[in-house]
């Protein structure tokens, strides 16, 4: 039947074009099938690129299509990495990605581990427990800015109730010392179930048997924690973090609809600086600059990393 | 035979097109979402039944408008044929090419600038300023001023206890310093039984929101812009010590006296905090005073209204409102233009203030009776008599930025003075000026 079926589209196909496919390579013809997909990929990420590097070292401002654009070097280059207001945000940034991925990795970590521990409605808590990172995280900023809010928040309510304060005398997204605090907060609260999941895939791959082995030996429950547990999840917790970080690099709603960057710049992340550089000031030449910094800064980061974590897949 | 019907068809259409006039085409309307524009769009109804065009509208939130419009324009979009847009936009507008300049239409059809208050034609149809270059029609005059509980004020016991905090008669703020007593008198007081707050003022770090504020009060403290010689001239009068003093003012204004978690508040958490019984006084736009009238909480003679209190530098309010502009890539230029003519016309004029707009007309706002016609109207023309606005530069989203982010990081994260937080302005304000070489 599939033979009679490939004789009859052979028929079909018209002496001139079947001359030519016969004539082909197999690389040729391997070419023909990768070929679109090279073209999206130059066209779609290489190409922009490229653009995004050439508009760098110009004044080009995409809202004059009219001025001369000029060549200005490294000027902008020059602007970014001695602008100290870039420094903080990049500052903010850091503070911003080393604790949401500490306190995702810490409590991710946990919930998997109690999760892992069979019990009744283990499936559905688990359900609960992804809730959050199921929602927008617009909606998410929005309905965290009412639970902050210091007259008729609830967490600033259960702070309160716990620590004796007033309630209305602080506000987290309000005050300097607070306000990346209380970003950290709510990422973590939105993404720590993803951590969750990744440890938990981790923990249930390594088979009984090396704890049954363990066990045998008279391995405490500590040391089979530290030298089974620990270093089969290693593996998944790295690339829980690679996502992570890389995410929470370019955060960015959660963040406006939090705090738009305030109190002053205390939570402008660079993304929310490069941001309004690009489509606020409309200044693309120099925000390209920016992004090429930060595509550097990401990529160098990332490959690194990489290196790591293959490093430790080998093991 | 087809292609002969199909002439005889198209010039029979063009026949009862041009017996009844323009053809009929589809209007889109872009301006910010709130009350006016929902009066707008009753008002229009009517130029829909007169000149057969039809109007759709598009309204975004006031964070996002300027975002979604200013992107909308400088990718030469084909959404809207009208746009209503901020003020500040003018200068970037005309010289991007987006609006088209309509002196010639204006002198064809007779509308004359001379029929709009002075300050709104500045404001929001003129660029360069102080020229007779018009882009735009004044369509909605606005300004920022202030709404108080009436009723609070009245209150025997409430004037009591103000007479004998500060030894005079509780009464509508004159001056910076007595709003300044007021806010404070009201703060943290108790009134039938709930705490309340001295004030609702501009601090919203995102937008524009805390620059409105704080240049509202800025001005009566003797702010310049720039040297008033020597344009772009900054340094010393930008950051003048009367300005400084300002903008500690304005410091104090917000640590004193507002409601907690007011850090990043604008015209809706004003409105919010104000209808909700919350604060005594409220900075806003002159936009909310319908709404507030017609509020069951507030309204019906609850609340009264003045415009912002004279400082020891003059007497001065922060200008809003806008003009309405037709879009250079509109395909309906002639229809777009048909509305304006339209909406210049003293009667629909009239119509739009008594619908809740606030018309820049001075037959409107000039004419006998006009200052009874409404609670709020006499406070309204004494707002717009002393009106100042930011830069309208091309470059107004860079200024503005700046001045968020410094006026901001002083006043609600409390960093560094007020010294250095305009010293650092008149910096980012001249690199700007320098990239732009107007310096």
């Amino acid at each position: 039947m599939s033979n009679s079926a490939i004789e009859r589209a052979a028929a079909a196909t018209p002496p001139g074009v079947a001359r030519k496919i016969r004539g082909l390579s197999d690389r040729a013809i391997a070419w023909i099938f990768v070929g679109p997909s090279i073209f999206l990929l130059l066209a779609v990420n290489i190409f922009p690129l490229i653009w995004t590097i050439r508009l760098s070292f110009t004044n080009y401002r995409v809202n004059r299509p009219n001025a001369e654009v000029q060549n200005v070097g490294l000027r902008n280059y020059e602007r970014i990495l001695t602008d100290t207001d870039i420094w903080e945000t990049m500052q903010a940034t850091a503070h911003f990605l080393f604790w949401t991925i500490a306190l995702q990795v810490l409590f991710g970590f946990a919930l998997a581990w109690l999760i892992n521990k069979k019990f009744r409605g283990d499936n559905f808590w688990t359900t609960v427990i992804v809730l959050p990172m199921m929602l927008s995280p617009a909606v998410v900023g929005n309905f965290w800015t009412f639970l902050y809010q210091p007259q008729i928040g609830l967490f600033n309510y259960v702070v309160g109730f716990l620590s004796g304060a007033d309630p209305s005398s602080f506000s987290m997204i309000g005050e300097v010392s607070l306000a990346p605090w209380a970003i950290v907060i709510v990422d973590t609260w939105m993404w720590t179930p993803f951590v969750m999941l990744i440890c938990l895939a981790g923990l249930r791959s390594i088979p009984t048997s090396i704890y049954e082995a363990a066990e045998c030996d008279r391995a405490s429950p500590w040391r089979q924690f530290w030298t089974i547990t620990v270093p089969m999840v290693l593996p998944f917790l790295m690339l829980a973090v690679l996502f992570r970080g890389i995410e929470n690099f370019k955060m960015f709603d959660l963040v406006v609809q939090l705090t738009g960057g305030g109190p002053g710049s205390t939570t402008e992340l660079t993304s929310i600086n490069l941001k309004r550089e690009a489509f606020e000031k409309w200044r693309t030449g120099y925000a390209s600059a920016y992004a090429i910094i930060l595509f550097v800064t990401v990529f160098g980061l990332a490959s690194i990393y990489v290196k790591a974590l293959n490093k430790v897949k080998e093991r | 035979m087809k292609m002969r019907g199909l002439m005889l068809s198209a010039a029979a259409g063009a026949l009862i097109g041009g017996a009844q006039g323009a053809v009929a085409d589809e209007l889109t309307l872009c301006w910010a979402a709130w009350d006016p524009a929902n009066a707008l769009v009753e008002l229009s109804k009517d130029f829909e039944a007169e000149s057969g065009h039809t109007m759709s509208f598009e309204f975004v939130p006031w964070p996002n408008f300027a975002d979604r419009m200013l992107n909308e324009l400088n990718s030469g979009g084909q959404l809207c044929d009208l746009m209503i847009g901020d003020s500040q936009w003018i200068g970037g507008a005309a010289e991007s090419g987006h609006y088209i300049k309509m002196n010639d239409f204006f002198e064809e059809q007779g509308i004359t600038m001379d029929d709009f208050l002075p300050a709104t034609v500045t404001g929001y149809a003129e660029w360069p300023k102080g020229t007779p270059n018009y882009w735009a029609l004044p369509a909605y005059a606005d300004v920022v001023g202030w709404t108080y509980r009436k009723d609070w004020f009245e209150r025997e016991d409430v004037r009591a206890d103000f007479q004998e905090e500060y030894g005079r008669e509780l009464t509508v703020p004159e001056t910076q310093a007595e709003l300044m007593e007021v806010a404070k008198f009201f703060q943290g007081r108790e009134i039938d039984g709930r705490t309340v707050y001295g004030a609702a003022i501009y601090t919203e770090r995102g937008s524009e929101g805390i620059t409105m504020g704080v240049t509202n009060t800025l001005y009566n403290y003797g702010f310049e812009y720039d040297n008033p010689d020597q344009p772009y001239d900054l340094a010393g009068y930008v950051n003048s010590p009367e300005a400084v003093e300002g903008l500690e003012f304005y410091k104090e204004l917000y640590d004193c006296c507002t409601p907690p978690g007011s850090s990043d508040w604008y015209m809706s958490e004003n409105i919010d905090a104000y209808k909700s019984g919350q604060v005594a006084l409220q900075m806003n736009f002159a936009f909310i005073w319908p709404g507030v009238e017609a509020d069951p909480n507030v309204g019906g003679g609850k609340s009264g209204y003045f415009a912002n209190p004279e400082g020891p530098g003059g007497h001065f309010a922060q200008l809003g409102g806008q003009g309405i502009s037709v879009v250079s890539y509109s395909d309906s230029q002639d229809a777009a233009l048909e509305y304006i003519k339209w909406f210049a016309q003293p009667e629909i004029q009239q119509r739009w203030w008594d619908m809740g707009g606030a018309s820049a007309m001075k037959s409107v706002v000039e004419a006998p009776g006009f200052a009874d016609s409404q609670p709020y109207a006499q406070t309204f023309l004494d707002s717009m008599a002393i009106v100042k606005d930011f830069w309208a530069e091309p470059a107004y989203a860079s200024l503005l930025l700046a001045m968020q982010d410094r006026v901001h990081d002083y006043v609600i994260a409390g960093n560094g003075t007020a010294k250095e937080a305009l010293d650092a302005l008149v910096e980012d304000w001249t690199e700007v000026f320098e990239d732009e070489g107007k310096l």
